[in-house]
C-alpha cells in the first residue's frame, strides 16, 4: 500500500471551498433535519415516554441525534458526494494527474467527511444547549469524539464507494447498514429495551459506542460510558481507512 | 536529450493486450504525434506516461525519472489535457485554475496572477466568473488547456485536443500550441486528425494493435509509405482475383477501403494496359498522411 501525504490537505481544501460556496444546499439535510427529529421525537413522542430515572426524553435523545447525524454527514459526503466526484465529475481523474496520488485523494475525502461530522455535531450541540438539554461542560469533549466517529464513518463509506458498481448500490448501504444503526444503536431507546439478540447485534454496530459515549459526556457523567467503545471506533477506522485506499487504487488505476 | 523514454512497455487487461511492447523516445522541445485507430493503444500508452495506468512490464522514464519510483515528481512537471472534460463543475472558471494550482503547491497570489494571464491568453478572461456548465464545448477545451499549463509544464500531453471543435477554435488552439512549442514545451499529441498532425508535429508514430507501425516526420512517412501518387479505383467484383494477382506481380501496394481500392504508385510505376482496362479510376491524388494512416492501419493489415 502507498501512503498518503500532506497533499491530502489539498483535496480537503477543495471540498471545503466548494462547501462554503454551496453551503445553502447543505443546510436542510445536515442541520434542519436533525432539529426536526429532535423536536418531533423529543417534544412530541417524548410526552408519552417515561424513562427509568425520570430523565426527560428530549435529554435522552439529544446526544443520540448528535451521534446519528454525525454518522449521516460523514456517510453522505463519502458515498454520494465522493461517487459523484469520482464517477460523474471525473474530479479524481483530474486531481491524480497532479502531484496528488490516489491515496491523498481518498485521505482528503475522509478528512473532509470527518470535518462534516464535526460541523454537524457543533451545530446540533449548540442548538441542544440553547434548548437547555446540555448540563455539563464535559459535553465539549463530544467534539473530538464526533470527529473521530466521522473518520470512522467516512472510511467505511468511501470503502463502500470504491467497490460500488453503480450509484443505486448505495441503497443497500443506507437501508441495510446506516438506517438499522440509526434505530438500533441506542439513539432513541435504551439498548436493554431490545431482546438479547438485537442487543448483541447493537454492540457490534459502530454507531453504538459513539451514541453511548456522547450520552455519557453530555449527561456530565463520563464515568457511566463504556469507554472500551473507543477501541471499537479506533479499530474500525484502522481497518477501513487503509483498506479504502487499496480498493480505490485498484478501481481507478487500471 | 529525451524527455520521454519508453522501453518495451506492455499493458495487458485480462485477455486484451492494449500495448504490446512499445519503444519510444521523445526529444525535449519537439511536438510528437501519436496516431492510430481507436483501440490502437494510444490512450493506454498516454495513461502509462502520466502514471495513471501501471505497466504490466517494461520501463518508462519521464525527464530522467522512473515512472514507478517517482510519479509525484514526474506529475509535478507535466500537464495533461484529457479528451473528456474533467473540469470541476462545482467551481467557476477562475476558481478552477486557482484550485488546480493549489494541487501543485503554488502560492495563492501567484496562482491568481497566472490564472488571469492564462485566461487572457485563451480568450476566456471575460468568462472568469462563469460556471463551467455555462461554457460552450470550445471554451471548455480552452479552459482545459489553460488548466494544464498551471504548473508551467515541461511536457504537455494532449488527447485529441481539437475533436468536436469549430474551425475557429481549432485554429486558435493550434496557434497556441505552436507558440508553446516555440517556447520550449515538449508536446505529446494524441490525435486522429491528420491535418493537426501534419501542421503541428515534428515527428509521428503511427500505432496499430498496441505497437508502433511506423515512426518519422510527416514528410518522411509520406514518402516512405505513400509513394508519389495514389489512385482510388473501382472494379467489377468478379475481377477481384485477377486485379489483386496483377498488382502483386507488379509489386504495387494497395489498400481496400470499403468498395474502393487505393493503389500506391511509387516513382515511375504505372498500371499496365490490362489493369487500366479493368480498373475505373475515381480519383488520383498526391499522397497525404491519411493515405499513410490507412495503409498502415488498414483492414488488410489487421486481418
Amino acid at each position: 500500500m502507498r501512503l498518503f501525504s500532506y497533499r491530502s490537505l489539498r483535496m480537503w481544501q477543495r471540498n471545503r471551498d466548494v462547501f462554503f460556496k454551496l453551503w445553502r444546499t447543505e443546510v436542510p439535510g445536515s442541520f434542519i433535519e436533525p432539529l426536526l427529529v429532535l423536536i418531533a421525537m423529543g417534544a412530541g413522542l417524548g410526552t408519552y415516554v417515561m424513562l427509568k430515572d425520570s430523565q426527560s426524553y428530549k435529554e435522552f435523545i439529544a446526544p443520540g441525534i448528535v451521534a446519528g447525524y454525525a454518522m449521516f454527514s460523514a456517510s453522505f459526503e463519502c458515498t454520494y458526494g465522493s461517487y459523484f466526484r469520482m464517477k460523474m465529475q471525473k474530479t479524481y481523474d483530474a486531481i491524480i494527474s497532479t502531484p496528488l496520488n490516489i491515496e491523498d485523494v481518498v485521505a482528503g475525502e475522509i478528512f473532509w467527511g470527518a470535518t462534516r461530522s464535526l460541523l454537524t455535531g457543533c451545530i446540533i450541540l449548540a442548538v441542544a444547549a440553547a434548548f437547555g438539554l446540555i448540563n455539563s461542560a464535559w459535553a465539549i469533549l463530544v467534539l473530538p469524539l464526533v470527529l473521530l466517529a466521522g473518520l470512522m464513518f467516512s472510511s467505511i463509506a468511501i470503502f463502500f464507494t470504491s467497490i460500488a458498481p453503480a450509484i443505486h448500490s448505495f441503497n443497500y448501504f443506507y437501508t441495510l447498514f446506516l438506517t438499522p444503526m440509526f434505530f438500533f444503536s441506542g439513539l432513541f431507546f435504551p439498548l436493554d429495551t431490545f431482546d438479547p439478540l438485537v442487543q448483541k447485534l447493537s454492540w457490534i454496530a459502530p454507531l453504538t459506542p459513539v451514541v453511548n459515549l456522547t450520552r455519557a459526556l453530555v449527561s456530565g457523567e463520563p464515568g457511566t460510558g463504556e469507554w472500551w467503545g473507543l477501541a471499537i471506533i479506533v479499530g474500525v477506522t484502522a481497518v477501513f481507512f487503509p483498506l479504502s485506499m487499496i480498493t480505490m487504487r485498484r478501481r481507478l488505476l487500471k | 536529450m529525451f524527455i520521454i523514454k519508453i522501453r518495451n512497455a506492455v499493458k495487458v487487461f485480462g485477455p486484451i493486450t492494449a500495448v504490446a511492447g512499445v519503444d519510444l523516445d521523445v526529444a525535449q522541445g519537439e511536438c510528437f504525434g501519436l496516431l492510430g485507430p481507436n483501440g490502437a493503444g494510444k490512450t493506454t500508452l498516454m495513461r502509462m506516461i502520466i502514471a495513471a495506468t501501471p505497466l504490466t512490464s517494461g520501463d518508462i522514464w519521464v525527464d530522467g525519472k522512473d515512472i514507478r519510483k517517482e510519479p509525484r515528481q514526474i506529475k509535478a512537471n507535466l500537464g495533461m489535457v484529457p479528451q473528456e472534460d474533467n473540469l470541476d463543475p462545482d467551481l467557476t472558471v477562475l476558481e478552477n485554475l486557482i484550485v488546480f494550482a493549489r494541487y501543485f503547491d503554488i502560492p495563492k497570489a501567484q496562482a491568481r496572477e497566472r490564472a488571469l494571464e492564462s485566461l487572457r491568453f485563451f480568450e476566456l478572461y471575460e468568462r472568469q466568473r462563469a460556471k463551467v456548465e455555462e461554457l460552450s464545448g470550445g471554451m471548455k477545451r480552452r479552459l482545459l488547456i489553460a488548466r494544464s499549463l498551471t504548473n508551467q509544464p515541461k511536457l504537455l500531453i494532449l488527447d485529441e485536443p481539437s475533436v468536436g471543435l469549430d474551425p475557429q477554435t481549432k485554429h486558435l488552439i493550434w496557434y497556441r500550441l505552436t507558440s508553446l512549442r516555440e517556447q520550449g514545451t515538449t508536446l505529446l499529441l494524441c490525435t486522429q486528425n491528420m491535418e493537426e498532425a501534419w501542421r503541428l508535429c515534428n515527428r509521428l508514430a503511427i500505432m496499430n494493435q498496441g505497437k508502433i507501425a511506423a515512426l518519422g516526420s510527416p514528410q518522411e512517412l509520406i514518402s516512405r509509405y505513400g509513394g508519389t501518387q495514389v489512385l482510388e479505383t473501382r472494379f467489377p467484383i468478379e475481377k477481384k482475383d485477377l486485379v489483386l494477382t496483377k498488382l502483386k506481380e507488379h509489386g504495387l501496394h494497395w489498400e481496400e477501403i470499403e468498395d474502393t481500392l487505393h493503389i500506391f504508385l511509387g516513382d515511375g510505376q504505372l498500371l499496365d494496359e490490362e489493369l487500366t482496362q479493368v480498373l475505373a479510376i475515381q480519383n488520383q491524388h498526391v499522397p497525404t498522411l491519411e493515405d499513410v494512416f490507412l495503409r498502415l492501419t488498414g483492414r488488410s493489415i489487421r486481418e
